[in-house]
């Protein structure tokens, strides 16, 4: 059925074309040539475009007359969460208005927000559900795809095992449709599931959360308005996150807070720095022990916040005390008295902030960057303070999201783990029997030949699903190599190693991908069958809530109603759960309206369940409370005065303790101990036991605002309370609950049919029983609330760790990077051994052994353009968007470019040190160093210098294709997470 | 409103291109034309700035001056139009235009261009407000429903003001005075003959109480002022007569 009305419907009926004589203008040079830097050439890339460019008819238009209504969405790019205000018109989507009255964006986009109109409009869509039959796209009805692609998924799992399916996720789900899909790989049997924010940010979540409790931005973007000082390292917020510029130079410009920018690029960011840090790609941690070096040389740290809340900086100090400024500079390649007055502007400007994207993150090291970062801020006092924090930019809209509700190879949703402990908290929630979803999984067998069940073991992550298919099983933890990949809202060109990718693909027994748009994946490999491609909804297509970076909950309102024959993604996994016969199971709790589970019953689901992180008092209803009142909340501090939501931070920040009815307003600034824990504040979490070496892991003397117990103390349980008499003020329900969850045999019913009719029997051993039930297990909630009613945290009161020891390096190293140029800091700063882990051997030394720097000489980077968002295919699709970047380019400094005769504008060839090659435009500038290129990530659709164009299905090929860097760019993985690293690799350029 | 400007500030624009495709998306603006676009000078330099140029509805507007068939008119509130009926695409007002501002469909060596097309300032043309002729024409008339034009309404960083003039100067001048410097607002005296705010200070401050610093200069990537640049020093690409087809 086609919705889709026209993409040039006017405001008003019946109007034909805007300047119908305008819809024949040939390509205007002027325009096209637009983009600074790049010069002329290129006509060719748009041979594909005719009839791209063309103004609604009148037949098209909407019908007349019908009411414009405004509905409230959020943009569907970064993790700002801007509100798109759409105009709609008997169900066409006819305008966007600014939104105004949102403290994130006060009305503000970007080029992406302000033409989110088009995407969702798109006529580049994938229309229908489509299969690969002899190297032809046929169109199939939905039914035929999901019996096909079923069946086969079934004769996998009955021969090579459920782990031979790789599920793979998106950071575009809503929460509702992330949580339901990570259950949904669940009851599939598998934990080969995972999503973007392996390649994004696993890193930071990692690194944060082991220093400090939780792994996210600890501030928000809006709270930046109170920084003295502003630290942005390996992060272009002014292309990747527009409208966080905003906030950035508010803060900047009326507290006269120096910007500094330290980055390998001179990015738009930069631009408006104070001071410019120029880095060699993939020397933080050595950035980072410089400015330490002198905020200890001087004494500037905050010495009382280290001596009360921190445990370890006397190690850090040690490996700081090697980074005086002469080596610093030899490894970073900054200037010692550029360091020095980065340390003092820190040191002299606070509370201080300190942000960071894919620069810090996409590294071997990654954990350890995310680590020294926090550790900076630690030492320097600015945490847990307004205006101070990390405030960690995320990438997609919702990776915030789909990483708090599971979408993790070695999670479950809320961070639980996956322990025997974790899956049966989770059953619970479910309804489920723990044995029955036990049974889904595969067991394999351990050195000493005991079972070891997969449930139990992380899965393949994102970053490797490719050696998830080429390695030999026998190197592998699970019993067969992948045999099936869905790729459910993922664009591949976003992941390193494309040569390989090609032939991980082409070795597939199936392929399937279920997204708005075709992606690279349905044009990359040389495959002739065995390839699916379901059209999947946008998120202005369906309903649900969304997480901004700043943990804001958002609800998104339904614009229009799916377009052509796409299906919402939690629309397609009922489909999916129907061919699998566990339809009745996975939604047990959730209704269904005819194949839509409803997205209200899956937030409550999970409201249920995800104590551990505040994902409870977040329910539809008080979410769309905010977005109703949106102008209420104070754009600064995000609290609302005044209004139903008096008191509340916007969105319900998690942690939003407790349940709905409790009331939590969230917790804006995560660890500010000056406010009341009741009203968000909160301390650092004791997550790390209670001592270490003999020494206390626990605050000293400090403690959140009327805090009733005034020192540090471990995390809540059920035994807890009885100690400090507190388990009386539990109610009965709440005790019947905790009493449930402890297996307690009279209390196993439903407390609506039991407790309140016939009150409850407390069994005499009950204390005893259920001492063990802690504030993350207990699903009444009732521990949170007691522990806050007495203003103190349910997580604990701790210090934070400099010293991760479960870590490879836990004091955070430098260590170089796999492909370096630098082979003079080899011996002095190695990579790690070659390790075994998430089911994979992984490759460190082995590689770094070799010195590819001669052939090799230029470190090769990549980073975002405003223009594009991710792979790039939706993006890539949309005219509005794709007129502003029409062709692939790398960014060569002047004097590597004279040195090889290389012309601006002239084409090139960029090879990695692995043989991946792109054919691209040069575009020399000073923009990057000499020795280091640079090259965008959006682009897809060429590959080694072919067009790929004809292999798209009909009328569904973005407007603007263009070489994708990951070709050329090369093995590497963070030695905890597995991120990827794309940010310091090496490559030749020569004329092409 | 009394008199309507545009004011871009160099010091916040990053050059994220939402008004253009806001322009685009508000006015079903088709591939090729662009009645805004935003210009980046040093580009990927110390001293980087961005800003984003369309009609700025001069005062005393030249291209009103040199219309052979003058189809132009100024309303009221200083907004400058055109009649898509009597232009002739003759060309003259982009030659006479110091902002690069009229748009044409067609490029072509001789005869006409088709006719002109430029930022309306959200406010339409000469047909009635709000009627389907003028929006085929000149796209959605904001003003008319009491809105601004949605490129500014847009921004990411509040760069571009537009509105009443007094008002834009007045929020121009409590930035200019809170960060100690402005940007010289770019193009003001040449579409308003307005040197009140090309006087306001250019240089960053270095003496600020609130802040310490190790350093002396405040601005070590040495990051320059947009009030010396003039238009002719702007990258051809704006100022240029319309590309010959290619």
């Amino acid at each position: 059925m086609l919705k889709r009305k026209t993409n040039g419907a006017p405001r008003r009926s019946d109007a034909p074309a805007f300047v119908t004589a305008l819809g024949e203008t040939p390509l205007d040079r002027r325009s096209f040539l637009k983009r600074s830097g790049l010069a002329v050439g290129g006509i060719a890339a748009l041979g594909g475009m005719a009839g791209t460019v063309r103004p609604a008819t009148a037949q098209e238009a909407a019908a007349a007359g019908g009411e414009i209504q405004t509905i409230k969405s959020v943009c569907t790019h970064c993790s700002v969460g801007c509100t798109v205000l759409a105009e709609v018109q008997d169900g066409v989507w006819i305008g966007q208005e600014p939104a105004f009255d949102s403290p994130f964006n006060l009305g503000a986009h970007c080029a992406k927000g302000a033409s989110v109109r088009e995407h969702a409009h798109g006529e580049r869509r994938l229309k229908y559900p489509m299969k690969l039959v002899g190297g032809e796209w046929q169109r199939i009805s939905w039914e035929d795809a999901i019996n096909e692609v079923g069946d086969q998924m079934l004769s996998i799992r009955e021969t090579n095992g459920p782990d031979s399916v790789y599920w793979l996720g998106s950071a575009k789900h809503s929460n509702e449709q992330a949580y339901l899909f990570r259950k949904f790989a669940a009851y599939w049997g598998t934990n080969n599931v995972d999503h973007q924010a392996r390649i994004c940010h696993s890193t930071t979540v990692a690194g944060v959360a082991n220093t400090w409790g939780y792994g996210a931005m600890t501030n928000s973007y809006n709270d930046i308005h109170k920084s003295k000082s502003i630290l942005i390292i390996g992060g272009n917020p002014a292309e990747a996150h527009p409208v966080s510029l905003q906030h950035v130079l508010k803060g900047k410009e009326e507290n006269n807070a120096p910007l500094i920018v330290c980055d390998p690029r001179f990015t738009r960011t930069a631009a408006h720095a104070d001071e410019y840090v120029r880095i060699r790609p993939g020397s933080d941690v050595a950035l980072v022990w410089g400015i330490l070096w002198h905020v200890f040389e001087n004494g500037w740290e905050d010495a009382e916040f280290i001596r009360t809340r921190v445990w370890g900086m006397d190690q850090v100090r040690d490996e700081v005390a090697r980074w005086h400024p002469a080596e610093c500079e030899r490894v970073t390649g900054v200037p010692g008295e550029q360091v020095q007055r980065v340390a003092r502007l820190m040191a002299e400007n606070r509370p201080g902030t300190l942000i960071w994207c894919m620069g810090g993150t996409q590294h071997t090291t990654g954990n350890n960057n995310t680590r020294a970062y926090c550790i900076l801020q630690l030492a320097l006092g600015n945490m847990g303070i307004s205006g101070g924090g990390t405030n960690i930019f995320r990438g997609h809209d919702n990776v915030q999201g789909a990483t708090d509700v599971g979408v993790l190879s070695h999670d479950t949703p809320g961070y639980y783990g996956l322990t025997d402990g974790a899956w049966a908290h989770w059953c619970r929630v479910w309804g489920e029997d723990l044995a029955w979803l036990k049974s889904r999984f595969a067991v394999v067998k351990d050195a000493e030949g005991k079972d070891k069940p997969l449930m139990n073991e992380n899965g393949i992550p994102v970053s490797r699903w490719i050696d998830g298919v080429l390695e030999d099983p026998a190197n592998m933890g699970q019993p067969d190599d992948v045999k099936a990949m869905v790729f459910w809202g993922h664009a591949p060109n976003s992941q390193t190693r494309m040569t390989e990718m090609k032939t991980a693909m082409e070795k597939l027994e199936l392929l399937v991908v279920v997204d708005p748009h075709p992606t690279i994946s349905a044009v990359l490999s040389d495959r002739t069958d065995g390839v699916y491609l379901l059209p999947a909804s946008t998120q202005f297509e369906t309903r649900g809530s969304v997480t901004a970076s700043n943990r804001s909950l958002q609800w998104r309102e339904q614009v229009m109603a799916p377009m052509f024959e796409s299906k919402p993604d939690h629309t397609i996994m009922k489909l999916f759960a129907d061919k699998f016969g566990f339809t009745d199971r996975l939604l047990r709790n959730i209704a269904v309206e005819g194949d839509e589970p409803v997205v209200e019953d899956i937030t409550r689901e999970f409201n249920r369940g995800m104590w551990t992180i505040g994902y409870t008092g977040q329910s539809p209803e008080r979410m769309r409370l905010h977005m109703q009142n949106q102008h209420t909340f104070d754009r600064t501090t995000l609290r609302a005065s005044g209004g139903p939501c008096d008191g509340e931070f916007y969105g319900m920040p998690w942690p939003c303790w407790g349940t709905p009815e409790m009331k939590h307003p969230g917790t804006a600034n995560l660890y500010d101990m000056s406010i009341p824990v009741s009203q968000g504040g909160l301390t650092f979490r004791a997550r790390f036991g209670v001592e270490r070496d003999g020494e206390n892991l626990l605050a000293e003397g400090v403690y959140s605002k009327d805090s009733e117990i005034q020192d540090g103390y471990p995390e809540f349980t059920y035994e807890m309370l009885v100690q400090l008499g507190w388990h009386t003020d539990l109610t009965e329900y709440e005790r019947y609950m905790i009493g449930k969850v402890a297996g307690i045999e009279s209390m196993q019913g439903n407390w609506e049919e039991v407790g309140e009719a016939e009150g409850m029997s407390v069994p005499s051993d009950y204390d005893a029983r259920a001492s063990a039930i802690n504030w993350k297990t207990d699903l009444s909630g009732g521990i949170q609330r007691v522990a806050i009613l007495h203003e103190c945290a349910p997580f604990g009161n701790a210090k934070a760790r400099c010293n991760v020891w479960t870590f490879p390096d836990p004091i955070p190293l430098h260590r170089e990077p796999l492909y370096t140029s630098r082979r003079d800091l080899v011996a002095d700063y190695p990579t790690y051994s070659d390790r075994f882990f998430y089911r994979l051997p992984t490759l460190y030394a082995s590689i770094q052994s070799k010195d590819f720097s001669t052939d090799f000489p230029i470190i090769l980077t990549s980073g975002r353009l405003v223009e594009y968002e991710g792979g790039g295919d939706e993006t890539r699709s949309n005219p509005w968007l794709a007129e502003l970047q029409q062709e692939m380019f790398v960014e060569i400094n002047p004097k590597d470019a004279g040195d090889r005769g290389i012309h601006d504008g002239q084409q090139v060839w960029v090879e990695g040190p692995e043989g991946g090659k792109v054919r691209v435009k040069a575009m020399v500038t000073e923009r990057v160093g000499a020795g280091v290129a640079f090259m965008p990530f959006h682009f897809g659709g060429f590959y080694e210098g072919a067009d790929l164009r004809s292999k798209y299905p009909e009328g569904a090929d973005p407007i603007v294709l263009g070489e994708s860097t990951n070709t050329a760019q090369t093995y590497g993985y963070d030695s905890v997470t597995q991120m990827q690293e794309t940010k310091a690799t090496l490559c030749k350029i020569t004329a092409a | 409103m009394a008199r309507a400007k545009f004011l871009c500030d160099a010091e916040r624009c990053i050059e994220c291109n939402a008004c253009v495709t806001a322009c685009k998306n508000e006015h079903e603006i088709p591939w090729g034309i662009n009645r805004r676009r935003v210009v980046t000078v040093n580009d990927g330099k110390p001293g980087e700035r961005s800003i984003s140029v369309a009609c700025m509805h001069c005062s005393d507007a030249p291209c009103m001056a040199v219309c052979p068939v003058d189809c132009f008119y100024q309303t009221p509130d200083g907004i400058v139009l055109h009649s898509k009926d009597l232009c002739i695409g003759c060309g003259y007002c982009f030659y006479a235009c110091p902002f690069g501002a009229p748009q044409y469909p067609k490029a072509t060596n001789f005869g006409s261009r088709g006719k002109m097309d430029k930022c309306t300032f959200c406010a339409g043309g000469p047909e009635p407000d709000n009627s389907e002729a003028e929006f085929q024409k000149y796209g959605r008339n904001r003003i008319a429903e009491g809105k601004l034009p949605i490129c500014a309404e847009m921004c990411s960083t509040k760069a571009l003001l537009a509105g009443d003039a007094d008002q834009v100067s007045d929020i121009y001048r409590e930035r200019v005075i809170a960060r100690g410097f402005g940007t010289g607002a770019w193009g003001w005296q040449q579409a308003y003959g307005d040197n009140d705010l090309a006087a306001l200070p250019t240089s960053p401050r270095t003496d600020s109480p609130a802040r310490n610093t190790g350093s002396p200069v405040r601005n070590p990537a040495g990051v320059g002022s947009m009030s010396k640049i003039d238009p002719a020093s702007l990258p051809p690409r704006v100022l240029e007569q319309p590309s010959k087809g290619e």
